[in-house]
């Protein structure tokens, strides 16, 4: 059972309290982009072996979405934080690099 | 704790309560003083609630409030909402018919919760004054305790059959589990 604390409420939600949102922090190519990044926006998604990004919402909690940092072999969750943002925040990336020193970051 | 015969609590819907839903930037002093001036109510902090569940202020979300009042008061508070909040974004509107509200009282109201729900509802975890939106069995729910012994619990009106047959089920004489 995945255990997330929402940023907002401030909860360990249990994860039948969540829905899934996917891959966090993609780009988006809209209408302008080529046909290669307009593919890779929709249909091309990580599926590490190690640290995942993801995005969740806390669907029948606050409502709002946020976005967790976890490993997808353990479940170990590194962190969770609002999903106003592009990029992990500086904290999270050390609470990974702390526990898995041969993370390589983000592909 | 309940004996054999005797049901954890008791399950009853309530007559029809006012609710207004309000959404505004709750970080911000002017909203706060505006939603505290015209419901008499502090505004209160995440999770929690003021006033009563008849009468006070829910926190649904950092920028949504539930506004319980009486059900014919209801749409006279959300344009008093809207007039007092005026030039501020927000939101403020009488749902009163979008929810139904139960009360469920008896000495194993914690274990009939704690059935149902993913939540902590150890003394010391969970109390009165805290509310919690959360999923009771298959739906969405909100709840929060008066007392050690009488927790009221929101959900959707479509759905109230269902969570009254869940909570009267999980009260069911003989059900005890004895975690608190």
């Amino acid at each position: 059972m995945l255990i997330l604390t929402c940023p907002y409420c401030g909860l360990a939600a249990d994860e039948t309290e969540l829905s899934p949102g996917g891959e966090a922090h993609l780009k988006r190519f809209g209408p302008g982009s080529s046909d290669d990044e307009f593919t890779g926006y929709l249909f091309h998604r990580g599926n590490p072996r190690s640290v995942h990004f993801e995005r969740w919402r806390h669907a029948n909690g606050c409502g709002k979405w946020f976005l967790a940092a976890r490993c997808t072999v353990t479940l170990e969750v590194f962190g969770t934080y609002p999903a106003q943002t592009t990029e992990p925040p500086a904290a999270i990336l050390d609470a990974i690099r702390a526990k898995r020193p041969d993370w390589e970051g983000r592909a | 704790m309940s004996d054999a015969m005797t049901a954890l609590a008791t399950v009853t819907l309530l007559p029809p309560q006012g609710m207004v839903t309000l959404r505004a930037d709750l970080g911000d002093a002017a909203v706060r003083a505006a939603i505290e001036a015209a419901t008499g109510h502090a505004v209160p902090d995440t999770r929690s609630i003021t006033g009563t569940g008849e009468a006070g202020l829910g926190w649904m979300s950092p920028d949504e409030l539930m506004v319980f009042t009486g059900r014919e008061a209801a749409p006279a508070l959300a344009g008093s909402l809207a007039e007092a909040l005026a030039g501020q974004h927000h939101l403020a509107l009488d749902v009163s018919d979008a929810r139904a509200v139960f009360l469920v009282e008896g000495p194993g109201v914690r274990e009939v919760i704690a059935k149902l729900c993913p939540v902590d509802m150890a003394p010391g975890a969970f109390g009165p004054g805290e509310l919690r939106r959360t999923r009771l069995a298959q739906i969405a729910a909100a709840f929060w305790m008066e007392s050690e012994t009488r927790l009221r619990l929101v959900c959707f009106r479509s759905v109230a059959r269902y969570a009254e047959d869940v909570l009267t089920n999980a009260a069911r004489p003989g059900t005890a589990v004895g975690l608190f």
